[in-house]
């Protein structure tokens, strides 16, 4: 039979090579979904892995994507790396989103470009609002930030609803629930013509290299991991818990506000109750196949970037519903953590007498 | 008078579609494992107790298939959090997200689907009682096997032997194993039960509390329950009446918005959040009362002999 041996230390082989393998296995039970349903296979992965990357328009699709998911997962990586569950990156992007809009609306005509600096520090400071409820709530009444977090992503849609069905809506309109559409002034500056990739990726990418000096080459960035590796020895050099917990909300909620005030004063271009579109969530996804590593999360985020973008595809030329893309994050996750196995044991075969001698359990 | 008879209803009704997922996740934890996974279980359940309806046409059936639904993924959930040793808090959301996923695109093709008209369920003679009558003995059959249910979980957890090994394997897995339980083996099994009792609820709520299917229909009742166990303080009684407190909250919205009081509905809608969050806060307050009750062992990983 097979058996888990614990390595005697964990296997940095099987740290990088377990996403690779869960991307393979999630692609395979991809395939049987496929044949299962009648749809020709290769085109299928093709849909995802080869047309978002075919053109410099699709490329620059790809990145448009990856823009918050990158952002997002890189607060998110400062929150898990510390220990400290915050789920709801989601809600955090929508109140980002609707503080970002709100500034927007109020441009006119004549509003200079430094408006674009207010959409993108309000969306900043709506998420880090957002987040530091949690925080507040973890803080001073030791509520769950798992079930706080999660519970204000569906009031955070509420307040989103709520502003655009009323105060907010456009009164010309046509009744629709969406705000009038932003003055072309708002526009987050896209970085060529033809193609709708904003300064919001070189942002992500900076905030990426940023992250990577706080963590590994900074004393603040050690010390707010250690709590999340070792509470007792954070404990005994004397490090805040307290300030990791808001030090990782802050940011996590600041960067998922931020992704929230690009999406809004970019590619959406005024606030409708579309707005979340589960980049929050897909987050996770994001963080954790990237191994909370800046690099990995970089190349997951485009990964999960191909899945959404697939999915589209999937709909409009394989007449597969667009869910399927929410299929895939889970499997992959679900896969990876299973393949993480493998970082900390090996698997050996045992033959049953053997495992018969040793006491089985 | 009437409509408060029928407010009462509708809360019991509501309050058990949580209680079921609550007590669910209730016999997961006292096993000391914690299920991030309730909202994806449920909502898998939902698809899969609906789409067993619109085919058979018989409710039970549909029920079944939602138990079996959360049964499977919780039976995965509990080889990767068990033997694997992944991290439980990862694990569920993954579950959770994937849940979300799968139940929307198995359910494209149920979107507009209609159930049958269905029995009233009534209970002769009783029914009739003026008030009392309507407020609760109109339900459905599942309100009262709920009730029955945590009688018979607190004499299981607190009368019975089979409980005395489950509450020791959440509290003490390694005094469990030195005395020969199969830990993991009963933790599966727990998990298995939990999940099937997350499934029952979901499926409650697609083919009875609002009988038709929409993406997402779950609406964070799996994350409100899992709340509810905190609440609770892992206590099968209180569960129950946490979960008709929250049923009662849910309703209140509807009645509010039928009496024309003039708030926004979106306001209302949100209520049944922000009154978890805040009795979350409430609750939680005192650290102490939270690691009496809790668990020792909750949402930590048993590898027997290390």
């Amino acid at each position: 039979m097979l058996k888990l041996e614990a390595r005697p230390q964990a296997s940095r082989l099987w740290t990088y090579a377990s996403p690779v393998l869960a991307l393979v296995l999630t692609v395979v039970l991809g395939v049987i979904l496929f044949i299962a349903l009648g749809k020709d296979p290769v085109r299928a992965l093709q849909m995802f892995f080869w047309e978002p990357i075919k053109s410099g328009y699709a490329l620059g699709e790809l990145m448009v994507k990856a823009t918050p998911l990158l952002l997002i997962a890189l607060g998110l990586a400062v929150c898990f790396r510390s220990n400290v569950w915050n789920i709801g990156a989601e809600g955090q992007f929508v109140i980002g989103a609707v503080c970002a809009g709100g500034v927007a609306m109020l441009a006119g005509k004549d509003t200079g470009r430094w408006v674009v600096l207010a959409i993108v520090a309000a969306g900043v400071l709506g998420g880090m609002l957002w987040s530091g409820l949690t925080a507040l709530l973890r803080d001073r009444f030791n509520a769950s930030e798992i079930l706080v977090s999660l519970m204000l992503v569906y009031v955070a849609d509420m307040v989103l609803s709520y502003l655009v069905y009323g105060p907010w809506k456009d009164p010309a309109g046509y009744n629709f629930p969406q705000t009038k559409t932003f003055e072309a002034v708002t526009q987050i500056p896209r970085l060529m013509s033809g193609s709708r990739v904003s300064v919001g990726l070189l942002m992500a990418l900076a905030a990426a290299g940023a992250l990577w000096v706080f963590l590994f080459r900074t004393r603040a960035g050690f010390a707010q991991q250690v709590g999340g590796l070792a509470p007792d020895a954070a404990r005994y050099a004397g490090f805040s818990s307290r300030k990791a917990l808001w030090v990782a909300l802050l940011t996590s909620g600041g960067a998922a506000g931020l992704a929230g005030a690009l999406e809004v004063a970019g590619p959406i271009g005024q606030l409708t109750p579309y707005v979340p579109a589960g980049y929050g969530f897909a987050a996770i996804i994001v963080a954790f196949v990237g191994r909370l590593h800046p690099a990995g999360m970089v190349l997951s985020a485009v990964l999960m970037s191909m899945f959404y973008i697939g999915g589209e595809l999937a709909q409009s030329r394989l007449g597969l519903p667009k869910s399927i893309t929410g299929v895939f994050q889970g499997l992959l996750l679900f896969c990876l953590l299973a393949c993480d196995t493998l970082v900390a044991y090996r698997l050996r075969w045992v033959s049953s007498q053997s495992s018969a001698k040793e006491g089985k359990v | 008078m009437e409509s408060y008879a029928l407010l009462v209803a509708a809360t019991l009704n509501a309050g058990t579609v949580l209680a079921l997922a609550a007590l669910g996740l209730l016999i997961n934890e006292k096993a000391g494992v914690l299920n991030l996974g309730a909202e994806g279980m449920m909502l898998c359940a939902a698809i899969a107790g609906f789409a067993a309806v619109i085919h058979t046409g018989n409710d039970w059936i549909g029920f079944a298939a939602g138990m079996g639904a959360g049964a499977l993924l919780a039976a995965i959930f509990g080889g990767l959090v068990i033997w694997l040793g992944t991290n439980q808090y990862a694990t569920g959301l993954a579950l959770s997200l994937f849940g979300v996923g799968f139940s929307a695109f198995a359910g494209i093709g149920y979107v507009q689907e209609k159930l049958p008209e269905r029995a009233s369920h009534a209970i002769p003679w009783l029914t009739d009682i003026p008030l009392l009558g309507p407020a609760f003995f109109r339900q459905h059959p599942l309100v009262y096997v709920t009730i029955a249910l945590v009688l018979g979980l607190i004499w299981f957890l607190y009368k019975s032997r089979p409980g005395l090994v489950l509450r020791s394997v959440g509290e003490s897995p390694e005094s469990a194993h030195a005395l020969g339980y199969p830990v993991r083996r009963i933790r599966l099994l727990a998990v298995v039960v939990g999940g099937a009792l997350c499934g029952l609820s979901g499926a409650y709520i697609s083919v009875v509390y609002t009988p038709l299917w929409v993406e997402g229909m779950v609406a964070g009742k799996g994350w409100i329950a899992l709340a509810l166990t905190t609440f609770a303080t892992w206590r099968p009684a209180r569960v129950l009446l946490g979960a008709y407190l929250f049923g009662g909250v849910t309703m209140l919205q509807f009645h509010l918005q039928g009496a024309g009081v003039d708030m926004p509905s979106q306001l209302l809608t949100a209520l049944p959040y922000v009154a978890t969050i805040v009795v979350l806060a409430l609750i939680s307050r005192n650290p102490t009362w939270i690691r009496i009750n809790m668990p020792a062992s909750l949402g930590k990983p048993f590898h027997p002999g290390s």
